[in-house]
């Protein structure tokens, strides 16, 4: 098992360092160390309550490292098998709760708060809850859908971190000289237009002149941010 | 900020209280870049702290402003986050070595003129300059703060009486002015010495001002802005050997300026995708060639570095070299990509080799060899089987710099435990030491360091285990021809010299 485990490359999961007790179980298996290892970098991915934009280089490295995790379970299978009931968890609410840790990301925006479990798979972003109307302008990917939860976390984390960085009303503020400033508000405006129905709010995106200001249903902790972009759109 | 050079709050003292020193021979020991860095020596000159009002205003008793000064370098750690210093760099002649902090600050140190009564004071740096750099800002469209940490300093070659650098954090770069002011006009006719306007009617004589000297004053002003440019966080600035153009480097672009034009740059290099879903890598530094000023490199997540000639085309997108190591089978694990990230990459002095730093290591590439590193050199091996825990922590995150000698014969980096390590290309010898304050008595010779790894324990040696992770030397800075250096350790800078000097 040793042997697997080193041609596999990954080392013992957070008990490196740690001593063998005696009497202690034999180290956890390769599979659960993986587990532990993809979901503390999932962890590790939602962005954090901080002020401060995340680091773009840590989160495109745990996301390949999440990435990697994903491959080599898809090829063991072990992303399709229900996992043993000794484990506690189906596959299908660890999925969910892989989720729920990713989309804690979207929760940050001040949308609502952790949902019912049923209502969050399948096309649950594109109900009209009133942070959806923000994404509307800075995501732009509402009706994304689901291709699978894993991988529309990892999507969801970057157009959220995309989402961060520019903005179509940058563009308003660019240097002159600076193309890549609109190809910017085009890019975060196609970015959900390209996967199909978002098409509309890649176009609403595009205007962010024409775009309607947030209805004034809005949650109260998005008031003051929503205030200041109908400022700006309407200048 | 002006700051009087001749204040001497932030200096420690201590030392003057030892006596000269000298080689157990009697005789000067030759010079480490001579006989390799394992076999110099290397002593501490001093160790500078630079107190903010943040830091004075966190104590909790309430003692004056001279009483703090002069007690600061002592054991109390009044030092806030804001002290905590985040780059350093000597000027090209090395008369001047800024730092910059969290807390947007850049203060200036000076070397001691040498004087003939007290010839081994040479060596030292006292505080020559300090000014807020840039503030804090807040972006209303995104709702996030941007940070004033000074990412990274760089200075112009001097063309004239007064110093230019320049300094970024993650947005903005700035180009700043550094001057000295000893004289000042006297005699104004419609004001007064207290700089009062004087009644018109009062005035019955004409007078030409005249400069008088006065007290040495240094003065920073800025210069330029260079902002509104860069979409993600700057991690690199180089200034070109054309002197008249530099780049900033973020996450996904390069950017070229020119030093006058602050409302225009052009983007040299554009990794970003067209959809940022398929984002798997990124920029992490870069740098122009120290000669050829149209050749730049740039390093990434991926830990490949590419050359780049602005000739061959305007977007720099294709690269002229691509340097990747193939990766060894046998140590793949989940962490593999994680730690061949570089952290940094320099050019040597000559412009022959580039230098990388990844996480575990740190490589010498031949320009003329893409295939695979010419050296490799291990900073702390013994941190392979620990990764998972490093990862836990972040601190696989960490981003250490490395630095050639003035001769390109000594690399080195830091590491964790306030240790850093110095590679003698020439000799294959490497010495481990550490910057901190209980085991550097002023003047005293440093003791090199040892990590044990499994085992007996020697009685000097520190266990693997014992490594404070806290402590990490990111930033550290060679000076350009002598055996001097400056490392950083989290609010303390450090300056060592070898010990002939």
């Amino acid at each position: 098992m040793e042997g697997t485990m080193f041609a596999r490359g990954l080392k013992r999961k957070c008990w490196d360092g740690d001593e063998d007790v005696e009497g202690a179980p034999a180290a956890p298996s390769y599979s659960l160390q993986r587990q532990s290892l993809l979901d503390m970098s999932l962890v590790k991915l939602q962005l954090c309550h901080t002020l401060v934009e995340p680091n773009l280089c840590r989160s495109v490295l745990i996301a390949n490292t999440v990435r990697q995790i994903q491959e080599e379970m898809t090829q063991d299978g072990a992303w399709q098998l229900p996992a043993p009931p000794v484990a506690g968890r189906g596959p299908l609410d660890h999925l969910v709760s892989t989720e729920i840790l990713c989309r804690a990301a979207w929760e940050q925006q001040g949308q609502r708060p952790a949902p019912d479990l049923p209502s969050e798979l399948p096309g649950a972003l594109g109900a009209p809850a009133p942070g959806s109307a923000q994404s509307c302008i800075w995501e732009a990917d509402s009706s994304r859908g689901h291709r699978g939860s894993f991988p529309k976390s990892l999507d969801q984390i970057f157009e959220t971190l995309e989402s961060r960085a520019p903005s179509p009303v940058e563009g308003l503020f660019a240097d002159a000289g600076g193309p890549y400033y609109d190809l910017d508000a085009v890019l975060t405006g196609m970015v959900g237009g390209k996967s199909g129905p978002g098409g509309g709010d890649g176009l609403q995106a595009l205007a962010p002149a024409g775009a309607p200001p947030p209805s004034a249903s809005c949650k109260r902790d998005l008031g003051e941010l929503d205030h200041v972009v109908e400022i700006l759109v309407e200048t | 900020m002006v700051l009087q050079p001749s204040e001497r709050h932030y200096r420690d003292w201590s030392h003057r209280r030892l006596g000269p020193w000298c080689s157990p021979t009697g005789s000067p020991a030759p010079l480490s870049c001579e006989t390799g860095c394992g076999e110099g020596s290397w002593i501490l000159v001093c160790r500078l702290l630079v107190p903010t009002q943040v830091s004075l205003l966190s104590m909790e008793e309430d003692i004056d402003t001279r009483k703090i000064n002069n007690s600061f370098l002592r054991d109390h750690s009044y030092a806030t986050e804001a002290d905590i210093i985040s780059t350093v760099e000597f000027n090209h002649t090395g008369e001047l070595l800024a730092t910059g902090d969290k807390g947007g600050r850049v203060v200036i140190f000076q070397r001691e003129q040498e004087s003939k009564n007290q010839v081994h004071r040479r060596g030292e740096y006292n505080v020559y300059s300090t000014f807020q750099s840039h503030e804090p800002e807040f972006d209303y469209l995104k709702s996030l703060e941007i940070e004033e940490k000074i990412n990274k300093i760089r200075w112009l070659p001097q063309q004239n009486a007064a110093y230019f650098l320049l300094s970024t954090n993650d947005k903005t770069v700035k180009l700043w002015k550094v001057s000295e002011r000893d004289k000042r006009p006297e005699g104004y006719n419609l004001k007064d010495e207290e700089g009062r306007l004087r009644d018109p009617a009062t005035i019955t004589t004409l007078r030409v001002p005249v400069l008088r000297p006065m007290d040495l004053m240094v003065e920073a002003t800025p210069r330029r802005v260079f902002a509104n440019a860069h979409t993600y966080h700057i991690n690199s600035i180089s200034v070109n050997s054309d002197y008249e153009t530099y780049m900033s480097a973020d996450d996904l672009r390069i950017n070229l300026w020119n030093f006058e034009i602050t409302n225009q740059s052009f983007n040299i290099v554009d990794i970003k995708p067209a959809n940022m879903e398929e984002l798997t890598e990124v920029i992490t530094a870069a740098e122009f060639h120290p000669h050829h000023c149209n050749t730049f490199v740039y390093s990434s997540s991926k830990g490949t570095i590419r050359l780049c000639d602005m000739r061959a085309s305007a977007l720099c997108d294709r690269h002229t070299k691509f340097f990747e190591e193939p990766e060894d089978p046998s140590n793949r694990s989940f962490f593999s990509e994680i730690i061949s990230s570089i952290s940094d990459v320099k050019f040597s002095h000559s412009g022959r080799y580039i230098m990388t730093r990844d996480y575990l290591t740190v490589k010498v590439w031949d320009l003329n060899m893409e295939s695979r590193p010419i050296e490799t050199y291990q900073v702390h091996d013994y941190l392979r089987s620990k990764l998972c825990s490093l990862y836990e922590n972040d601190c696989i995150f960490d981003k250490f710099e490395c630095v050639w000698n003035g001769s390109d014969s000594v690399i080195m980096t830091g590491s964790y435990n306030n240790f850093f390590r110095m590679f003698d290309r020439n000799t294959k010898r490497d010495v481990t030491l550490e910057a901190s304050r209980e085991n550097s008595k002023p003047r005293a010779i440093l003791k090199p360091r040892k990590v044990c790894v499994g085992g007996k324990r020697r009685k000097d040696e520190i266990s693997v285990d014992s490594l404070d992770f806290s402590k990490k030397i990111l930033h550290t800075a060679w000076h350009p021809s002598e055996n001097i250096i400056a490392v950083a350790a989290t609010n303390n800078l450090y300056i060592f010299q070898d010990k002939v000097n």
